[in-house]
């Protein structure tokens, strides 16, 4: 078995079993999906509150009927107000009178209900009382005015820009990209977010795997087996691996347990988390989504999940090379040798702002530069892929980062040879650039 | 083969090495016969870690070369040496048994030779019982009983340990001195490295003795101490030492029962012993006084000071400078 193999599955092995490893692994899912749990209870906690509302219709405005809604119960009553407010044990189970006065002038934008209550109204009941009285009211004009509902309709127009690509004809394929932005946006996120946090948790991994062996004295035992440049790669390797592995489980485990979560907790997102939002017109909606799906399906999968998987590849080699050459240059004592990762988490950090940047003007020369510069690359560039970026800007920086990742790995194992070797002091910046060059 | 395995099991040919303006190994030579025992002596610092780094192609040097029985040293010989440097240590939270594998694996064994040989040095140590334990469970003395298994365990022709025992309590530092002593028998060459001289006077066949990054002495321990003999004798009596005696020998380091002296240029033992005879000594001992290698080595060193003040040592090759 080659050594670096060997390596390889030590470090891999060594790691998956650990039980942080496990428990972050089962717990991350499991503390999203509480989260999401709890985030819902939340959102929907003040349904428990019930408000019963008379509704004294003077004006016959609502026509005798006002349905109830989310723990809002209104009653019409008959007796007049005086009545109702003199003899307040009789009503007890009302929390307010709502009066409707006669609508004297349809012209008028103005109009005034009155609301008797010893309870303040929370803002949410309050403005959806409004909103009812303000759509009755409407109703009630047009039939006043004499307006023809259909003229009226066709006054409000919907207007929506089909954005078209300038180039493509119109063979066959539907080219309506007005959702493309936001799809771009939606995936752009999810990818550079993604890319940013494996940078940080697995090279973090790789620079601990180095430092224990220098802190635990083995490393000068194995490198008299292993070529410095073998046991480097290979945590690399073997940590990368893990890193895939938490990864794949996490994305089997998370729907998987949001799944069961909906199914055990009736969560049915939609009503309960816009509860103000004004109706969504049903055939909108189910146009947005057949959007919505062919956006998806538009976008350009096999370009953007291989390139995906190559900045993903390309990006942590490098950052992860650079990690491990912090890790060999530090100290027995952890903390005073923290301040070496700065270097390599100020450009993982700046490219993460830059990628936000992108995502709103991914064609900006910012974002075309960032995603063709070796360091920011692995993060920006997975951000504009959806928004079809030039194949040459992709090509280029897929080039660019890959020589890049290549020259870092070298670096890294030039610093590491002789990092692991100097016990004891934190070595400095000037020295790990010596090292790069010196003989050994 | 009789020519191989007749060739110096290490020979080390003007090896220097220097890190930056630091010369670490500056123009060493030695050759180390087959199954030998040598001690690489010297001070802390004198340059025995990196001219062992060099052996093991841990570092390689700046000039000069190393063969391995016989051939200029290569990434495969690390295979047929086995290290315990001075900086040793574990991984902490990995299983006893799965280390040893590890590390044999590593050497070029298979999992199987591994695992039966790991088992084997095990039962030596009566560390049979800890194959499934971590290794920070163990206790230090265990720790570096693992450590040398690690060690020993892929049969090497070679074995270096530097400063072995140090941090060992007697027990384990003579049970590893007899194992170290067995593999020996067994035709295994073995380099120590140490700045406790005392510690290997009684192990080595061979010193080679550094200072400075020179090798400032080498050969065999008893030539060595023949060379350095200055013919002095320890003389144990009871009574009253003659006045005489004084008069005739030179006389050093008097005690109540005994005194040491020097021989005369041309005098021998037996002359100085008939001549005690002669006037009367009640002798109860007689003992030639062999210099301890510590004192060989600090005479050794001022030698070498007084004779390299002409001649400062730093002007040796004009590629000395030549990595600056």
């Amino acid at each position: 078995m080659s050594n670096l193999w060997l390596v390889i599955r030590r470090e891999y092995l060594t790691r998956v079993r650990r039980r942080s490893f496990i428990l972050a692994t089962l717990l991350t899912p499991v503390g999203l999906a509480l989260f999401v749990v709890i985030a819902n209870a939340v959102f929907s906690y003040e349904n428990d509150d019930v408000k019963r509302i008379a509704v004294i219709d003077d004006g016959n405005l609502f026509q005798g009927a006002l349905p109830d809604e989310n723990g809002l119960y209104f009653r019409f009553v008959d007796q007049p107000l005086n009545e109702l407010r003199e003899h307040p044990e009789d009503n007890r189970d009302f929390s307010g009178i709502l009066v409707i006065p006669e609508v004297t002038n349809p012209r008028s934008r103005n109009f005034r209900v009155q609301l008797f209550s010893d309870e303040t109204l929370s803002i949410d009941a309050q403005s959806r009382i409004k909103r009812r009285v303000a759509d009755a009211l409407r109703d009630y004009k047009i039939e006043a005015l004499e307006i023809d509902q259909s003229t009226l309709a066709s006054l409000d127009t919907d207007v929506n820009i089909s954005v078209r690509s300038l180039t493509a004809t119109a063979e066959g394929e539907s080219d309506d990209r007005s959702m493309a932005a936001a799809i771009g946006a939606g995936i752009g996120t999810v990818m550079g977010f993604l890319m940013y946090i494996s940078v940080f948790v697995y090279g973090m991994m790789v620079m601990r795997s180095v430092m224990e062996e220098k802190t635990n004295r083995i490393v000068e035992v194995v490198i008299s087996s292993v070529r410095p440049f073998t046991l480097l790669l290979g945590k690399i390797i073997g940590v990368g691996a893990l890193g895939l592995t938490q990864v794949l489980a996490w994305m089997i485990m998370i729907p998987g347990l949001l799944f069961l979560v909906g199914l055990f907790f009736g969560l049915d997102a939609e009503p309960s988390q816009m509860p103000n939002s004004p109706d969504i017109d049903p055939e909108e909606m189910q146009s947005m989504v057949a959007k919505l799906a062919g956006g998806l399906s538009d976008l350009n999968w096999w370009l953007i999940l291989p390139c995906f998987i190559l900045y993903f590849l390309g990006g942590y080699f490098m950052y992860a090379a650079l990690f491990a050459a912090v890790g060999s240059a530090m100290g027995d004592d952890m903390g005073e040798s923290q301040t070496l990762t700065i270097p390599i988490t100020i450009p993982v950090i700046l490219a993460f702002y830059i990628m936000m940047a992108a995502i709103q003007n991914p064609n900006s020369s910012l974002a075309v530069w960032s995603s063709i510069f070796p360091l920011f690359a692995p993060i920006v560039m997975p951000a504009r892929l959806a928004f079809d970026p030039p194949l040459w800007q992709v090509a280029l920086s897929l080039v660019v980062v890959f020589l890049f990742a290549a020259l870092m790995v070298w670096m890294a194992s030039r610093i590491y040879r002789i990092g692991i070797l100097n016990y004891g002091k934190k070595s400095s910046l000037k020295d790990m650039g010596r090292w790069i060059t010196a003989k050994y | 083969m009789t020519d191989l395995s007749s060739a110096p099991v290490i020979e080390v040919r003007n090896v220097r090495k220097a890190y930056g303006e630091k010369v670490a190994v500056d123009d060493v030579s030695f050759a180390m016969p087959p199954d030998a025992i040598l001690g690489l002596l010297g001070p802390n610092g004198a340059g025995k870690t990196s001219l062992i780094r060099m052996i093991t192609t841990i570092t390689a040097p700046d000039s000069g070369a190393i063969y391995f029985s016989g051939q200029p040293l290569s990434g495969y010989h690390p295979r047929q040496i086995g290290y315990l440097p001075e900086e040793r240590g574990l991984y902490k939270s990995m299983f006893v048994g799965e280390q040893l594998l590890y590390l044999g694996q590593l050497k070029g064994m298979s999992a199987r030779d591994a695992e039966d040989r790991a088992r084997e040095w095990l039962a030596k140590f009566e560390l049979e019982g800890q194959w499934k334990k971590k290794v920070e469970e163990l206790s230090k003395g265990m720790q570096q009983q693992v450590q040398f298994i690690a060690t020993v365990l892929h049969d090497p022709k070679l074995l270096i340990l530097d400063e072995p025992f140090s941090g060992l309590d007697p027990v384990n530092a003579n049970r590893m001195r007899a194992e170290i002593l067995r593999l020996h028998a067994d035709g295994t060459a073995v380099i120590f490295s140490t700045h406790r001289m005392e510690q290997v006077e009684e192990l080595c066949e061979y010193i080679v003795l550094i200072d400075h990054g020179r090798n400032i002495l080498q050969g065999k321990v008893r030539d060595i101490r023949r060379e350095f003999n200055e013919h002095r004798y320890r003389l144990t009596y009871s009574g009253a030492l003659p006045a005489a005696v004084g008069e005739r020998h030179h006389l050093m380091n008097p005690t109540v029962s005994t005194v040491d002296i020097q021989l005369a240029p041309g005098e021998s033992s037996n002359d100085l012993l008939r001549s005690l005879l002669n006037l009367g000594v009640q002798i109860q001992g007689f003992q030639e006084l062999l210099p301890s290698l510590n004192e060989i080595f600090i005479k050794r060193v001022t030698r070498l000071d007084k004779s390299a003040t002409p001649e400062p040592r730093t002007a040796t090759t004009p590629s000395a400078h030549a990595n600056h």
